[in-house]
């Protein structure tokens, strides 16, 4: 397939507010997590909660849209000189001919979970509870467009975990189609209840700091983030890295336990490289989908090991950010070329000692050297797999 | 522009139960009635799907599997689109519900079935297939950008796709802050190049907003196309069940601009 171009991007998680932030956590090997403190009953687990949401209030003007979800998604536009970015791609490209494809899982469910505890107390709706501006999927996309003044095709992607990693898959086909010369790939997920007790109903989540891919690792850390893309067909801005390829499965196996034999994730990777036009050999990382349950990195692992050398350097970077769900997949998108850019591999915060039963090259710490492809693993409840091929684009 | 065909259109709504009763109703041959939704379980879905399966993951199927009966696609070859704004609104009233508890405490089997992808999960197991399937949302538009989405998909990888758009409404309390008038499901199978199946050529714009959206003729139809997202699909299904010579139609999509498609019979 024909690259994209990635011309701008920005972030915002546990690991750091901006990219700068976040690749100094990577190489410093400092991560965000923290024990939970998040809602009226916090279960005995570890969150990336990002700072100070709470006290950050939407402009008056976007009231309709106030809710965690979106003070996230805002708190990601203004980092990275991402609105300057923006501004520069509408005066080059139409702002009809931009789309937008947000990933989110469970957008602003959180106003509603408030709205119920309100409602059980006073049996009214709490004023300002709007639904449409807040809990809908699609209320991130519309806020985000707004703020960004974008004209083009949008829509909300909701596939669990691998939300954010398949809009770059729309962004891609809207723009070889020619319906688009340009799109912003991003997604936003924040901390609720439905997914802390969602998950510990499940049993999935660690009582501490999530260790992916140890012999001991026992959960996930659940983690909030928001991050944006802005990809471009013949952009005459040279940053150097690219959409390579990208690829799609299912599972067919559950709703919330991957395939055992990673038969889908395989297919999901084995498209990434063929649409690439690459062999595994010439994969430098992989960044893993890694989520530190026992079913997931274990199934995951047998996806990689039937199709990748035993030395294709491996890392999960959930220890830094923990699990941001419907925004891993544009998180780990940036962290894939962060470590392009900057030449570095991630490590594996937290993890102590690499289960020996799943026969993968983890990296525990992170290392400098030269990265030119990497390939981002993002897979989902009800079997949703995505694999994205991000390198330099002269290679 | 994207050029596209159409085959398997299936509805499972109010007053429209299945493809075959539905199409002389959409074809105003006979008067629309808006009965009592049937209770579906399709047999598509494995046993314990029929049993746990969500509202939504058994009126999403009962369509997709009417469609897969009118294709002659091998239902493996097909990647899907799953389209819907609220996605399982009973699932969203029981978790907040639980979670509103001193000590929350919630059914993991709820919590799974809460992505918005479960109805695309579960199709993948029914039809054990490991190709591609997603599941979107756009507020009222989620039809027009399903719609969309499958027609791009269709031209960027020359490939055959299972479209399927479904919402419900919410009970009380949930109903008076998010109204939708009555469950609707629709599915189609949108393919690149034509089949023997074949209903309709279409060719798919966005453009910029000219004209009102597309309208049902029958009052109560009209009142069910507003109503549900799902529903806006209506125009297009009895353009499917009645082909005229050749017809645009209009989608409402984003503030800013609109779907225009031109369809003719095959």
């Amino acid at each position: 397939m024909d690259p994209l171009q990635i011309t701008a991007y920005t972030t915002i998680s546990a690991a750091g507010d901006g990219k700068e932030a976040l690749q100094s956590a990577l190489l410093e090997g400092k991560g965000g997590l923290q024990p939970n403190d998040f809602g009226h009953a916090p279960l005995d687990t570890w969150i990336g909660r990002v700072a100070d949401l709470e006290n950050r209030p939407l402009d008056e003007g976007d009231r309709q849209f106030e809710c965690r979800n979106n003070r996230l998604a805002f708190m990601a536009l203004q980092q990275d000189g991402f609105l300057t970015a923006v501004e520069s791609l509408k005066s080059r490209v139409d702002p009809t001919r931009i789309g937008l494809f947000l990933g989110t899982s469970t957008s602003g469910i959180l106003s509603t979970e408030q709205a119920y505890l309100e409602l059980g107390k006073s049996g009214r709706w709490p004023a300002g509870y709007h639904f449409k501006g807040s809990h809908d999927l699609f209320s991130a996309t519309q806020f985000v467009r707004m703020k960004l003044g974008l004209k083009g095709p949008a829509f909300s992607i909701s596939t669990a975990c691998s939300s954010s990693a398949k809009v770059f898959c729309d962004a891609h086909r809207f723009i070889s189609t020619g319906l688009c010369d340009a799109a912003i790939a991003g997604g936003v997920d924040s901390l609720c209840l439905t997914t802390l007790f969602g998950f510990n109903s499940l049993e999935l989540v660690s009582g501490q700091p999530c260790r992916p891919f140890d012999q001991n690792r026992d959960g996930i850390s659940i983690g909030e983030a928001a991050g944006f893309m802005v990809l471009e067909k013949n952009s005459s801005t040279d940053s150097g890295v690219a959409l390579l390829g990208y690829g799609e499965s299912s599972d067919a196996y559950h709703i919330s336990t991957p395939r055992p034999d990673g038969a889908g994730a395989r297919l999901a990777m084995e498209q990434a490289l063929n649409r690439a036009g690459l062999t595994v050999d010439e994969i430098d990382y992989i960044n893993l989908h890694g989520t530190a349950t026992p079913s997931n990195d274990r199934a995951e692992a047998n996806s990689i090991n039937r199709l990748f050398p035993s030395s294709t350097p491996c890392s999960s970077t959930k220890g830094w950010t923990g699990h941001t769900l419907g925004a891993a997949g544009i998180t780990e998108s940036i962290i894939a070329c962060l470590a392009i850019e900057a030449g570095f591999i991630p490590g594996t915060l937290s993890t102590q000692s690499p289960d020996p039963t799943l026969g993968l090259n983890i990296q525990r710490a992170t290392t400098t050297e030269p990265v030119t492809r990497v390939l981002s693993n993002s897979f989902g409840f009800g079997g949703s797999n995505c694999s994205l091929l991000f390198g330099r684009i002269s290679c | 522009m994207l050029s596209f065909y159409l085959e398997a259109p299936a509805v499972a709504a109010p007053g429209l139960d299945g493809w075959t009763k539905a199409k002389p109703v959409l074809a105003q041959e006979t008067a629309y009635r808006q009965t009592h939704l049937p209770k579906y379980v399709p047999k598509i879905l494995p046993p314990t799907a029929q049993r746990r399966g969500s509202i939504s993951t058994l009126l999403a199927t009962q369509a997709a599997q009417e469609s897969l009966g009118a294709t002659e696609i091998a239902p493996r070859e097909l990647a899907s689109i799953f389209a819907s704004s609220i996605g399982d609104p009973e699932i969203v009233d029981r978790l907040c519900s639980a979670l509103a508890d001193p000590q929350p405490m919630v059914s993991p089997i709820q919590f799974h079935n809460s992505v918005h992808n479960a109805p695309a999960g579960y199709w993948s197991i029914a039809i054990d297939s490991l190709e591609s399937t997603s599941s979107l949302a756009a507020g009222d538009a989620s039809f027009a950008a399903g719609f969309l989405s499958a027609a791009v998909q269709c031209r960027a990888e020359s490939r055959s796709l299972l479209l399927v758009a479904y919402d419900l409404p919410f009970a009380a309390p949930m109903d008076t802050t998010c109204p939708l008038s009555a469950p609707f499901a629709t599915s189609m199978v949108v393919t690149p190049s034509a089949t023997r199946q074949t209903q309709l050529h279409c060719t798919l714009e966005i453009n910029a907003i000219s004209a009102p959206a597309s309208r049902m003729a029958d009052a109560e139809l009209e009142q069910l196309r507003v109503g549900n997202p799902a529903a806006r699909a209506l125009p297009l299904l009895r353009q499917l069940a009645s082909p005229t010579d050749e017809e645009t139609l209009t989608f409402d999509y984003l503030p800013d601009c609109q779907l225009q498609l031109k369809c003719k019979p095959c």
